[in-house]
């Protein structure tokens, strides 16, 4: 029992830990991609560390929801990131939620965040919260039809059952699962703020989402929230990987050996991901605001596409 | 015999505290007298009507009232147990509330003397157990509450919505007398041991689950017979907007259920498949109305109308699964739907309390005039918070666990027989996801645009914190809630008594599993944690915080506004309801409401300001109820020459229609 609270623990703490990593990694992508020599993989621990550090400067008319936020942000996030299947499966605390209930966290912390962003009361926050709750009111029906498909292979909304049957070779490449795979990932871009959808390294106004809702956050806040959004980018990596890349993930109660062995592939699928990520991101330019409802609309065909498909296929 | 004497009892009480309420309605106290009667009686019926639930035992009682021959039956089962309980619950917190709240009440002559007798309605509308009893507490709970809406007759705007209330309501009623009328048959038999016995046409009983569908349904608000609830129930004073809003639809879907699950027997196929359509239809119509909606009560009615197509659909769901002799599953999606009925109970009532609140401190519905409350109104808004994020379902909340139990009922559709339901159930399922984010949505523009930022009026501006016994209520309700989503297995467990009688089958026992987590069906499958979801996030925010305050830094410094570098100060430049709505406005509103933006630019040199303005249509209120309202004058128009006839005319008349009246007499037989 203590061993497999440890090992819950060693996830919270291995997905805290990588999360900063995973930014870095995909910043590093891009600007050799663009050229350039970049800083270092690790400095997002440095620009955490130092905004740790400095004074928090909040506005005058800001409210108490507005200092508790980036802490809620986090650790909804963070509990969220934990329960997803990364280095092993059937953790001691993998039923306190399933696939749903998971995505629902993350709506917990988009939805303080917006709130966050009309505390002040200034134009900025309100349209990155305005756009944010769209953007992701589009995602929702988008990211529940690819649980569907996903679930009707599995039979099973628990990721670690989800990653354990689909790792079976009986499951065998389906179309379906290629459609999940697909519209998964336009969710995920959307949910990141990442390119096409929004980009995360612009600061002007007209472009961003995201960076226009935090924008009145300073010093230890500011980092909080930065944390959040990076566990939630290696969230979504450990989330694509366990499902569509099954391979390497630990057994429930398996040894030492198999520990390090499902860690290593996790590191390296998230390494591939964010790879991929950055090579994306660099090759396509960010979209109109209003071409988003396009966007998600198709991910959304491609996840109802995938679901009749499945259903045609099972009554033959 | 217990239960249901126990109950009647709680609703003469009701009926007594009328008299009160009419007689002394002027007097200081008379409102204390009253609500606090009321809180006594509904607190007597709650507990009365959870015995039941929890015991399982069903009683019954006669008393020769009503028609001589038959008498009034009325009887207390499992499935009237919750309902009641659900309706006692809402009747004890809006009279907690009224405490407080009626003392602004500028005219409570209008309001003391139909507020209990609502309550009473509403209980015995649950209680009946015949068809005549049914009715008359039906139109007994309709007219109550139609005098409730009249009570600040004063401005046109309420007027009007109560004459489209009273007309709507009378056409409820009768299409549910109608349908009893159908199944009680050429016997009569109008009890309900009786209509249940019975065995009767497929048509026919198609037939009576149309007409109840349309009665139980328009008083529910379903598409597209909701268009007088948006009107009609933020009329009315706050705590019964919240009675309105939270329990009367309650009500009604206890008596689609009653009916269509209870009385008519086996259902045709296609039932389930129009109850999931009109469901989801209603759930997304709903809250993208809500979205566009400016009027924080209105909003808030908008929103129920979601919430009642959320129900729905998981109703139809378990009827298509009961058809299928699929009983746990059945049971899954009308777990789902009672459930829901009782967390849109709690949260619908809260935020109604907090916008009542947020109305007499800043004397303003609209959201353009609110603004910044958070720090002149701390513990409304902290309930406020909550109530948004249950009825927005995320966890920890109880609006979550609903929508979740909803989510697995609907992963089950794989296995069911027709084709139409298997394709139709993922599309409603991907509305049902659609809804709740735009719930969330919706909820973060009401709280955010009424209670953060600048205030937007001087009234705003001066407002003060709600009374004790409003405060009380809404942070009772924001604990349930909260309760609720944490331990959601014992709620589970006292509903299956009610899912054995009407689908005869039951969720698995949840109150044995480790740690009350609670599992639909399997744990391989699917399982899920509020409490320890709850206590995670609690846990790891405060362990952050107090790290990040001890090991880093804990300076804090107050400035202006950031805001980009170019803050403007003023609280005309923060963004707005509408400008918050503009996206949603522009993806869903240009098809759906034929919603158009326009700006009107003055000549360069003009000192006159730009100008937007927002215009939208409801497609229902234009498309069917205005040129039926149309057809009904013109149909009263041509009528009304026969008003001015000669008596040689009417002469003729008679004797023509006597004519025709016998041929076809003699043509019948």
């Amino acid at each position: 029992m203590i061993l497999d609270i440890l090992v819950q623990g060693a996830q919270m703490a291995a997905v805290l830990a990588a999360a900063p990593l995973v930014t870095g990694f995909v910043r590093k992508v891009k600007a050799r991609l663009q050229r350039r020599r970049g800083p270092s993989v690790f400095q997002p621990y440095r620009d955490l560390a130092r905004l740790m550090r400095k004074d928090a400067v909040v506005a005058d008319n800001a409210s108490w929801l507005f200092r508790v936020v980036p802490y809620l942000v986090f650790a909804a996030t963070w509990v969220a990131a934990a329960l997803v299947p990364t280095f092993a499966g059937g953790l001691v605390f993998s039923w306190t939620a399933d696939l749903i209930a998971i995505i629902a966290l993350l709506g917990t912390a988009r939805f303080f965040l917006a709130l966050a962003g009309m505390d002040v009361g200034t134009a900025f926050g309100g349209i990155g919260s305005s756009r944010e709750m769209m953007i992701s009111s589009l995602a929702e029906p988008a990211m529940m039809l690819t649980m569907f498909a996903l679930a009707l292979v599995a039979g099973s909304t628990q990721l670690s059952t989800v990653s354990a049957v689909l790792a079976t070779p009986e499951v065998g490449l389906r179309v379906s699962l290629a459609m999940a795979l697909v519209a998964l990932v336009m969710v995920a871009i959307a949910e990141n703020a990442r390119i096409p959808v929004d980009n995360p390294a612009t600061h002007l106004e007209l472009t961003m989402v995201h960076e226009a809702m935090v924008l009145e956050y300073s010093g230890r806040h500011l980092a909080m929230i930065e944390l959040a959004a990076m566990l939630k980018l290696t969230l979504y990596l450990s989330l694509i990987a366990c499902v569509f890349a099954p391979w390497g993930i630990a057994p429930a109660g398996a040894g030492v050996a198999a520990f390090a062995a499902g860690a290593a592939a996790w590191l390296v699928k998230l390494a591939a991901g964010g790879f991929l990520l950055g090579l994306f991101e660099t090759s396509i330019a960010k979209m109109r605001v209003f071409r988003v409802p396009d966007f998600l609309g198709a991910a959304l065909m491609l996840g109802l596409l995938g679901t009749l498909l499945l259903f045609v296929s099972r009554s033959m | 015999m217990q239960a249901t004497a126990t109950l009647l009892l709680v609703v003469s009480a009701l009926l007594a505290l009328a008299v009160p309420g009419l007689a002394l309605s002027r007097r200081p106290g008379a409102g204390t007298l009253v609500y606090g009667g009321a809180l006594a009686a509904s607190l007597t019926g709650l507990v009365a009507a959870l015995a039941a639930l929890l015991s399982g035992a069903s009683s019954e009682l006669v008393l020769p009232l009503g028609l001589p021959w038959i008498g009034a039956h009325f009887r207390v089962d499992a499935l009237s147990a919750f309902f009641l309980a659900v309706v006692n619950l809402g009747g004890a917190a809006a009279s907690l509330y009224g405490i407080g709240y009626g003392r602004h009440e500028e005219a409570p002559q209008r309001v003391l003397p139909f507020y209990p007798v609502f309550l009473a309605g509403m209980n015995l509308v649950v209680l009946a157990d015949d068809a005549f009893t049914f009715l008359v507490s039906w139109e007994f709970m309709s007219l109550a509450s139609w005098a409730l809406v009249l009570a600040h007759h004063r401005e046109a705007a309420n007027r009007k919505a109560a004459t489209v209330y009273l007309v709507m309501a009378g056409f409820g009623t009768m299409a549910l007398l109608l349908a009893f009328g159908l199944l009680a048959g050429t016997g009569g038999e109008y009890g309900f041991a009786a209509i249940r016995a019975a065995s009767r046409d497929p048509a026919v009983a198609s037939l009576a689950l149309v007409l109840v569908l349309v009665g139980a349904g328009s008083k529910a608000g379903l598409a597209p017979l909701h268009v007088w609830l948006p009107l009609a129930h933020p009329a009315a004073p706050s705590h019964v907007s919240a009675l309105m809003s939270a329990v009367m639809t309650k009500v009604a879907i206890y008596g689609f259920v009653r009916i269509v699950f209870d009385l008519i027997g086996e259902p045709a196929w296609w039932s389930a498949i129009l109850l999931l359509a009109l469901g989801g239809a209603t759930a997304v119509l709903g809250i993208l109305h809500a979205l566009m909606e400016r009027d924080l009560k209105r909003l808030l009615a908008y929103s129920t109308i979601e919430n009642i197509g959320i129900v729905f659909a998981c109703l139809g769901l378990a009827l298509a699964f009961r058809a299928d002799g699929m009983g746990w599953a059945a049971a899954l999606a009308l777990t789902a739907a009672l459930f829901h009925v009782l967390n849109h109970a709690l949260f619908k009532s809260l935020l109604f309390f907090g916008a009542g609140a947020v109305l007499n401190a800043a004397g303003s519905r609209d959201m353009e005039r609110l603004g910044g409350l958070i720090h002149r109104m701390p513990a409304t808004a902290l309930f406020f918070l909550a109530g948004s994020i249950a009825i927005s379902a995320l966890p920890p909340f109880n609006g979550f666990i609903s929508e979740w139990l909803a989510f697995q009922a609907i992963l089950q559709s794989p296995n069911l027989a027709g084709w139409g339901l298997k394709i139709a159930v993922p599309a409603v399922g991907g509305m049902l996801a659609l809804a709740a984010a735009l719930a969330a949505a919706c909820f973060v523009r009401a709280f955010g645009v009424s209670f953060l930022g600048q205030p937007r009026g001087r009234e705003a501006e001066a407002a003060r914190e709600a009374d004790r016994f409003s405060l009380a209520a809404m942070g009772v309700l924001a604990l349930l809630c909260l309760l609720a989503g944490t331990l959601p297995g014992f709620v589970i467990d006292a509903l299956a008594p009610v899912t054995r009688l009407l689908v005869d089958g039951a969720m698995p026992l949840q109150a044995d599993r480790p740690w009350l987590s609670i599992v639909p069906i399997a744990e391989s499958r699917s399982s899920y944690n509020g409490l320890l979801v709850f206590a995670f996030i609690v846990l790891s925010a405060s362990l952050s915080a107090f790290l990040v305050h001890r090991l880093a830094s804990r300076r804090l410094r107050r400035a202006p506004a950031w805001d980009c570098g170019f803050p403007v100060p003023g609280a005309v430049t923060q963004y707005s309801a509408g400008g918050f709505a503009q996206p949603f406005r522009r993806i869903f509103g240009t098809t759906i409401f034929a919603a158009r933006d326009e700006v009107v630019m003055p000549a360069p040199g003009d000192a006159r300001p730009a100008r937007l303005s927002v215009t939208i249509h409801d497609p229902v209120w234009e498309r069917i109820y205005l040129p039926l309202a149309g057809a009904v004058d013109r149909l009263a128009g041509w009528l009304n020459r026969l008003q001015f006839l000669t008596i040689r005319r009417y002469l003729t008349l008679v004797f023509l229609f006597l004519v025709a009246l016998l041929m076809v007499l003699a043509l019948w037989t």
